[in-house]
């Protein structure tokens, strides 16, 4: 007999990253079946070498900062809710969802959660400003060796420049989000689900 | 007693064999299991788009950087987590229903009663009945192997010499096809590899040397092991000329291509088996074959081999299991059902590299063989990806930052 971890997920889990996420009963279950093939060490949680072996990922020259994204601060370890609770930033808004009720709290899909999910990829230090240093860093991983120093100094520097409303020479979320107002978020953030 | 043994055998086998040929024109339809739809777009038409939907500026002055930008690397990133192409080759094909084989139960609880008494029956006939034979037959197959090889050695070199060895080979590995109940179909034999050529197949478990070897004689290739393998392989080679190398060897790349176009070289000696692919991959695609194989400048003999998962996984995941424990899952499954497709042959083209080459020989393959085709390496099974691949990818988006400049400067 096999020696598969038999940790099937329980109902009641479900339910409940049903409710926090928004995700249906079948994806949550797929998404389950994927977890646990990542995770090689079998003990319920994924490091981030589990993610670095996905060779698509690895190739991605943000990979990093991607993978980052779904360790808390400080952490080494998520699990399958903080697993979901990540991904859910992915799931596309549906039409009903728009219409919901207004006192219950924003669903992790939402446009301005998208949003921040790509601002926190910026945000090297987690400081809810995006630095000219940090912006330098971010774009370095992007291009490589290609562009020389001043190149991308400039293109920083402009970025900042364009963006910066209250002068302090950073990027805060709420500039963010204005000189991306224009941009299709809830399509380009998205991932189509097949079930 | 063998008789008796042989006709039970037998008897089990047709009834699988019918089995299987009944479903036979539902056998490989591609179980589906993807999570999320991907776009096939590149990184240069995404990112464009992701532009112009956000642009404040007229498009004309096109901009070197959008904060925007990031959305194309990191939805692609999460898709790679939902979902990638290379991790689930490496792990045995999920089934679309239950087969009553405890090991491919991944995603099934318990449903009824009914289905455990039918499992627990299934349990009883493969542990109790068919695993006994099998191992017997086996045992069998492969003494017969090595007695009659060494004696045929003690022959003088010539047509006799050749002509029992063949025989000899095919009788042995007929008898082990059966000590696993492989049920085979063999497709296209008219262009079955000839001497003087290379034969490359796919690649998913130490099976297809038995299931190309009872159908047509090989020299083999590999490496010299200690134990019971290294006493098989020293064997067969008295009797014919298989191709082994000592562990030092195998590392030096000009030896082993030496050998291999000698071997070719010379008309006389037996088609060489290599498979490019270098590891074992679950069957469900063809991943990068080494070029070695193709670089030698001979005729290469492309043969597919696709086998049906219902009736036993044959995918040996070497992190997992050994090969003793491989072979005593195989032989307790149910049957191994699979179809070999004979290529035709081919040749390196002018201009084309042995790269190309290897490229082209894969695709046929796949196609043949309705196996996803990849690009990526099967030595990504143990070791990590190349830097060069994520380098273009920066590369590819560095020019699309720099590129516009040039336009400026132009205007």
């Amino acid at each position: 007999m096999g020696s598969r971890a038999s940790t099937l997920l329980r109902e009641e889990e479900i339910e409940e990253i049903k409710k926090e996420t928004g995700f249906s009963h079948s994806q949550i279950t797929r998404l389950y079946s994927r977890f646990t093939s990542l995770d090689k060490g079998e003990n319920g949680t994924l490091s981030r070498e589990d993610f670095q072996r996905i060779p698509e990922l690895a190739i991605n020259p943000l990979g990093d900062r991607i993978i980052n994204a779904f360790f808390p601060e400080g952490e080494d370890q998520v699990n399958f809710r903080g697993f979901m609770r990540t991904l859910a930033h992915f799931r596309p808004i549906e039409d009903n969802e728009k219409n919901k009720d207004p006192t219950a709290s924003e669903p992790l899909n939402s446009r301005t959660n998208k949003l921040l999910f790509a601002f926190r990829l910026y945000d090297l230090d987690r400081d809810d400003k995006i630095s000219r240093d940090e912006l330098l860093q971010v774009l370095r991983m992007m291009v490589g060796v290609n562009i020389s120093d001043e190149q991308l100094g400039s293109i920083a520097d402009r970025t900042i420049q364009e963006a910066d409303q209250n002068g302090d020479n950073s990027i805060s979320f709420n500039e963010f989000i204005k000189v991306l107002e224009k941009v299709d978020v809830e399509q380009k953030m998205s991932i189509r689900f097949l079930h | 007693m063998k008789k008796k043994v042989q006709s039970h055998n037998l008897w089990a086998t047709l009834r699988i064999e019918r089995g299987a040929k009944e479903k036979n024109h539902l056998l490989y339809k591609p179980y589906s299991n993807a999570i999320i739809a991907k776009e096939p777009t590149s990184l240069e038409e995404e990112i464009k788009e992701i532009r112009r939907s956000g642009s404040n500026r007229d498009l004309d002055s096109a901009s070197e950087f959008e904060m925007s930008d990031i959305f194309y690397f990191a939805r692609r990133g999460v898709e790679s987590i939902m979902d990638d192409e290379v991790t689930k080759r490496f792990s045995a094909e999920e089934l679309e229903s239950w087969n009553l084989l405890t090991r491919s139960n991944y995603n099934f609880h318990y449903i009824s009663l009914r289905l455990t008494v039918l499992w627990g029956l299934g349990v009883l006939i493969r542990y109790g009945f068919l695993l006994p034979l099998r191992v017997t037959l086996a045992f069998t197959g492969v003494g017969l192997l090595v007695f009659l090889t060494s004696i045929i050695g003690l022959l003088p070199n010539g047509r006799m010499k050749n002509f029992l060895s063949e025989k000899v080979h095919l009788m042995c590995y007929r008898i082990c096809v059966r000590a696993l109940t492989a049920i085979i179909t063999y497709h296209d034999r008219e262009n079955k590899p000839k001497n003087g050529g290379i034969c490359v197949a796919n690649h998913t478990s130490p099976i297809d040397v038995i299931i190309l070897a009872s159908d047509g004689c090989y020299a083999m290739v590999g490496q010299i092991h200690g134990g019971l393998m290294g006493v098989i392989q020293r064997s067969m080679v008295k009797a014919c000329p298989h191709i082994w190398f000592e562990r030092s060897e195998v590392k030096d790349r000009h030896l082993v291509a030496k050998r291999l176009s000698d071997h070719v070289e010379d008309k006389s000696k037996l088609p060489i088996l290599i498979f490019p692919e270098g590891t074992c991959i679950n069957n469900t695609s063809v991943m990068m074959f080494k070029k070695g194989s193709f670089e030698i400048g001979s005729t290469v003999y492309p043969v597919a081999i696709k086998y049906d998962p219902r009736f036993g996984d044959a995918f040996w995941n070497s992190s997992k299991f050994g090969m003793v424990n491989y072979l005593l899952r195989m032989m307790s499954s149910w049957a191994i059902v699979c179809s070999v497709w004979y290529l035709p042959p081919m040749c390196r083209e002018e201009g084309e590299d042995a790269v190309q080459f290897a490229n082209r020989v894969k695709a046929a393959i796949a196609r043949q063989g309705g196996l996803v085709d990849l690009l990526w390496d099967g030595g990504l099974k143990r070791g990590k990806v190349k830097d060069t691949f994520k380098e273009e990818q920066q590369k590819l988006y560095s020019k699309m930052l720099v590129g516009t400049q040039e336009d400026r400067s132009r205007s």
